[in-house]
């Protein structure tokens, strides 16, 4: 909302400076947003009187002027036809920077065809100041030499920009604003009534109103014989400084008193009316041109002014084409009326029309502001347009609300911890137009039409609170609970926390991705469903959410590849969504690996593979409390993973907990990322939760005084045999004693038979109480042979 | 000479001579072994008359000793000697490179996260959470959002499709909807602060779809505006890690709070950097107020007996304005590059007792 000084004053007495109004905005809630001073930048610019202006010598169209200025007479060239002696003219001294032709002029005289010049007379063109660009600005006389060319050309009044925020639609007139800004303080607020307009006949357009709840008042009277033709400078000037193009008086006028009074108007052609004048929802199959030329479908839900010719405008939205007043209106209705928000907003948001009407009335207009808007429209057509005014003819009435609100002024003290005196507290709720009745503690106000924000006592309070100031408001530091601080995250946030720390440090680099992802990367992953479907995304490729994190990880490898990077190794910890209810969303931990093999002077080394991956997503679980032997691995459950490179990790049969291993080639080709790809991506809310313990003593250290006995043993088995199934049948065979059994080798080729493999595994037992003798540690040799060979088919390599 | 200071002679003469480990062994085992000469004449000693063995014993004794001793002695010099000569051989160039260890990063908004969370925590603070899909009813209705109300069209909210009858699912478009689901969850008193992904239909230089923000909400039985602002200047304070933080508060529009608050601060341009604290311009940097009567209302809680403030904060902004990142856009694009310049050490976890950064 944009607003000149000057016109605030129409309403506001005050002697404060632009500094103290916009500083008192602040304080009120108005936030600045701009600050345009017009004559700002013609500071260096000052009337100046040309004495004499000869032909140039060298040059047809060039003048020499004589011209007396601040800084004394000087010689000026110039090629302006309007160039004359005793004109009164803008002076611009060397050096300075013209703004509508956005360069400086020399710091030192220079020579146009041989003759010097040392300043120059300007257009108000080329000081962003007019149009006219036939020749440079010829003032009235009356202008003192060395007036500041700002006030010669009345550019003195600053434009001040603000944002109105949705609660106020009251400030988005110029009389709204002062009263707020009275009531903090910054003058006197002058209301300026409006007297009413008598009129000479009786309205010759008759009103009715069909749909009460949707537009319960509307008053319009007729003006005849006006002569539409351009505004008077005043308005004209107003209009052009908050940026609306005026265009005759009619147009002007109605919104010129938008602004003004947030009071929007709309004005017919009333030779263009035909019968009665409707306020009624509109019918199916009803359509209406607006003035801006497009034209709507009218729904059964709209509020529209109708006469016999149809719908002729959509109430509170916009006006129609066939009744629009011209430069040849001579006959004018005008309408005044109150249309119901909520209809009004959604009339807007299904045709898409965006007004100065709409946003005003979507917000809230005061309805009792219908008669003396009217009349302002008419008082001003009468004195600028002439014609004859008829009665005004008002249909309805402002709807009813319930405006008295009960206030309990401790909660002014209760609420912002600032103490107010009630004689106070009574000033400045008057100020903004509160009816106050005082019953002691409790008071009950009438909250005035145009406020729709107020509904109770806490509301009371902010308008006491920002009229007073923030800055009046107690500063105290948060005192602690009384029980003191708890652990600030839970858990299972810990565990996240602890997951970035641990991917981090083995060299994976965080990133944050879009929780959404085109639907076919989704679908690919295992989701897409339509339930997750974005009805209105931000691009057509970010329209699904994500089952997964990898296909974002992987494209963002691929493209960090295309720039120059060498190993990507990304991850990041975040959500996945598996449907749309509050409980559907995992947090999970991504990590994905685009390999470049290393070169090392000690020899290459084996690039980051599928086993690679396990090992990262163990170590983690691991950093987590989750000890491996709680897992099982299995094929893979997804899709999207290498069916032969790639696992899932279960937590009993049902339970999947992650996935690990390589990225399926053709998935990845989809993804247009050049394989191999591995990575894995672990569910954190499917681990389980260590469970709290009572206290935070450890237990006590049981360590055996003997020393651990380590054998090997190589099994020849089919080589689909998995090597989980060797190791879990070896450590079966004697779990007292058996304390780990690790894989060491695997080996096809010379020596075993083809569709065969021999797996190597070292067993470690620990003696428990006494040591071992030979003959037992060879008992339990052949246990675990037998075991193994029991399990898997397996026969001792010999 | 006796045959005691010949065997002596000799023997250390040839401990002297040997020229390695096993020469000398060979040396050993000739006179100390279990056939040596000093072994054996060690033997003599049992046929010897008491007398005899008075006087032979000592010198006999004394005579091993003495060998044992040099060839102890000798056994050293030559093992220094071997190691010296093995060195010699046992040479790396030592400016050649190690085996690459990648260096991992954490993101600056998840960091920063972390520093707020330690602020917040140190003032009694639990960290809460909530969906990022959202119904209508916490998002905006919960938080008298009135259905239709312009405030609602502010959002530019995304919305999933509708489903028989219900009002569309949406993407949060603030974390204050876990302000209501924890206020319809637990009784007061609360002090929470919700760190949280959320999201808008917007994407310019300065915006992006999905952003981040941090919540808080404290309510109980006297909490009133000063400790709002008591609060939040606490918490400027420790984050920007500066002594000094002029702000002000300002009034402006939210739903949900009532009074409502947005706060400034002073800062200063220097170079390309901006310094938060003091300086000769203001900047806003969160949204605040005292929560809505109708809030509480809707939450269950009487707003009669319980009261207090909220606030929320764009992180990804105020990440940027406290590590000087110019731009908001590669935040989301995981640029190796921009993650190695402006991510956090993986073990740099922020605490107010041990630094935030």
């Amino acid at each position: 909302m944009k607003f000149t000084l000057s016109w605030l004053q129409d309403y506001l007495a005050t002697k404060a400076s632009l500094d103290d109004i916009l500083a008192t905005m602040l304080k009120a809630g108005l936030e600045v947003e701009e600050v345009e001073d017009p004559g700002a930048k013609l500071a260096s610019f000052t009337v100046a009187k040309v004495k004499s202006a000869e032909p140039h010598p060298d040059a047809d169209r060039l003048r020499v002027c004589t011209v007396d200025t601040v800084d004394g007479e000087k010689q000026i060239v110039c090629g302006a036809p309007n160039a004359r002696a005793g004109m009164t003219a803008i002076y611009a001294p060397l050096g300075t920077w013209i703004p509508g032709l956005d360069f400086a002029l020399d710091k030192k005289p220079r020579k146009i065809r041989g003759v010097e010049s040392s300043g120059m007379l300007c257009s108000t063109k080329e000081l962003e100041a007019g149009d006219d660009h036939d020749g440079i600005a010829d003032l009235d006389g009356k202008w003192p030499l060395g007036t500041p060319a700002a006030e010669a050309l009345g550019l003195t009044d600053p434009v001040i920009d603000f944002e109105v925020t949705p609660n106020r639609p009251d400030w988005l007139g110029v009389q709204g604003i002062a009263r707020d800004l009275a009531a903090a303080g910054a003058g006197r607020f002058l209301d300026n009534p409006i007297k009413k307009v008598e009129g000479s006949y009786q309205c010759p357009v008759e009103i009715r109103l069909d749909a009460p709840d949707a537009c319960p008042i509307f008053a319009g009277a007729v003006v005849r014989g006006v002569k539409n033709g351009p505004s008077p400078d005043w308005l004209k000037e107003r209009l052009k400084a908050v940026g609306i193009t005026p265009r005759n008086l009619l147009v002007d006028l109605t919104n010129y008193i938008s602004q003004d009074r947030a009071r929007p108007l709309h004005a017919y052609d009333a030779a263009k009316l035909t019968g009665t004048v409707h306020a009624r929802l509109g019918h199916e199959g009803e359509s209406f041109e607006a003035i801006d030329g497009k034209t709507y479908a009218v729904g059964e839900d709209m509020c529209v002014i109708a006469d016999d010719s149809g719908v002729i405008g959509l109430g509170g939205v916009m006006g129609g084409q066939s009744t629009a007043v011209s430069d040849e209106t001579t006959d004018v209705f005008i309408e005044s009326a109150w249309f119901d928000p909520l209809r009004t907003a959604r009339t807007g948001r299904t045709t898409g029309i965006i007004s100065d009407a709409r946003y005003r009335y979507e917000r809230g207009v005061d309805p009792e502001s219908c008669v003396e808007g009217l009349n302002f429209a008419l008082a001003i057509i009468r004195e600028y347009g002439g014609g004859e005014v008829s009665a005004a003819n008002i249909a309805g009435s402002p709807p009813k609300r319930d405006m008295r609100i009960s206030f309990d002024r401790r909660d002014v003290a209760r609420l912002t911890g600032l103490e107010v005196k009630p004689a106070d507290l009574k000033k400045m709720l008057k100020e903004l137009g509160f009816v106050i009745e005082d019953a002691g503690e409790a008071w009950y106000l009438t909250v005035p039409s145009w406020r729709f924000d107020i509904e109770q006592s806490a509301d009371i309070v902010e308008e006491i609170a920002r009229l007073v100031g923030y800055d009046k408001l107690p500063t105290t530091s948060l005192p602690m609970p009384p029980e003191g601080r708890k652990v600030m995250v839970t858990p299972a946030q810990a565990r996240l926390r602890t997951a970035r720390r641990v991917m981090a440090s083995r060299g994976f680099l965080e990133t944050v991705t879009w929780s959404f992802m085109p639907k076919a990367h989704a679908e690919m992953f295992g989701g897409g469903s339509e339930a997750l479907t974005i009805a209105n995304p931000v691009a057509s490729e970010l329209n699904q959410m994500r089952p997964s994190i990898l296909p974002n990880l992987a494209v963002a490898a691929q493209k960090g590849f295309d720039r120059g990077e060498r190993e990507m190794r990304l991850f990041e910890a975040g959500p996945v969504y598996i449907g749309d209810g509050p409980k559907d969303q995992r947090n999970v931990v991504a990590a994905l690996v685009r390999p470049v093999a290393e070169r090392h002077w000690s020899g290459n080394v084996a690039p980051y593979d599928a086993t690679a991956a396990k090992r990262d997503l163990f170590a983690l679980l691991a950093e987590l409390d989750q000890p491996p032997e709680r897992f099982q691995v299995d094929a893979p459950r997804q899709p999207h993973w290498h069916p032969g490179q790639a696992a899932c990790l279960k937590l009993g049969p049902k339970v999947t907990v992650a996935h690990f291993g390589a990225l399926h080639p053709r998935v990845l080709k989809a993804l247009d990322v050049d394989g191999p790809v591995y990575g894995f991506e672990l569910n954190l809310n499917a681990l389980p939760m260590m469970k709290a313990r009572a206290t935070k003593t450890r237990p006590v250290l049981k360590r055996s005084d003997l020393t651990p006995i380590r054998r090997d043993f190589a099994f020849v088995v089919d080589e689909g045999v998995a090597a989980a199934d060797i190791v879990r049948h070896a450590a079966s065979a004697e779990k007292k004693l058996i304390t780990g059994v690790q894989v060491f080798d695997v080996y096809q080729g010379t020596g075993i038979e083809p569709g065969k493999k021999s797996v190597a595994i070292e067993v470690t037992i620990q003696p428990e109480g006494e040591t071992l003798k030979d003959k037992d540690i060879e008992a339990i040799g052949e246990k675990i042979v037998a075991s193994v060979a029991k399990g898997t088919d397996g026969v001792l390599r010999g | 000479m006796s045959e005691i200071e010949t065997i002596e002679k000799e023997a250390l003469g040839a401990i002297e001579q040997a020229g390695d480990l096993a020469a000398l062994d060979a040396v050993r085992v000739a006179e100390l072994g279990k056939k040596g000469r000093v072994s054996c004449l060690m033997k003599t000693l049992g046929g010897m008359s008491p007398e005899e063995r008075q006087t032979m014993g000592p010198k006999l004794n004394g005579l091993r000793n003495r060998v044992q001793e040099a060839v102890e002695a000798r056994k050293a010099e030559l093992e220094e000697a071997e190691l010296e000569k093995r060195l010699q051989t046992e040479r790396i160039d030592m400016t050649l490179p190690p085996r690459a260890v990648p260096e991992g990063r954490l993101h600056p908004v998840m960091q920063v996260f972390e520093e707020m969370a330690a602020i917040f925590g140190d003032m009694g603070f639990t960290v809460a959470e909530g969906p990022d899909i959202e119904d209508d009813w916490h998002n905006f209705t919960a938080l008298n959002f009135p259905e239709g109300h312009p405030a609602r069209e502010t959002h530019d909210t995304f919305f999933f499709h509708p489903q028989q009858g219900a009002a569309p699912k949406v993407l949060r478009t603030h974390t204050s909807p876990v302000q209501v689901r924890v206020m319809e969850a637990q009784k007061p008193p609360i002090r929470i602060i919700v760190p949280g992904r959320v999201y808008r239909n917007d994407w310019d230089a300065t915006h992006t779809p999905m952003f981040h923000q941090v919540e808080g909400l404290v309510i109980d039985k006297n909490i009133h505006m000063g400790h709002l602002k008591g609060c939040l200047i606490d918490f400027v304070k420790e984050f920007f890690e500066v002594a000094n933080v002029e702000a002000r508060f300002r009034p402006h529009f939210f739903p949900f709070t009532e009074p409502s608050a947005e706060m400034d601060v002073k800062y200063r341009k220097v170079g390309e950097s901006i310094e938060i604290g003091e300086g000769d311009s203001w900047m806003e940097i969160l949204g605040s107020g005292m929560v809505h009567p109708n809030v509480l209302r809707n939450c269950g809680i009487d707003p009669d007996e319980y009261q207090g403030f909220a606030f929320g904060m764009g992180v990804d902004r105020l990440a940027m304005l406290k590590y000087g990142m110019p731009d908001l856009r590669p935040y989301f694009e995981a640029d190796a590059g921009w993650t190695r310049h402006y991510g956090f050490r993986p073990w740099l976890s922020p605490s107010v007792a041990g630094g935030l950064s």
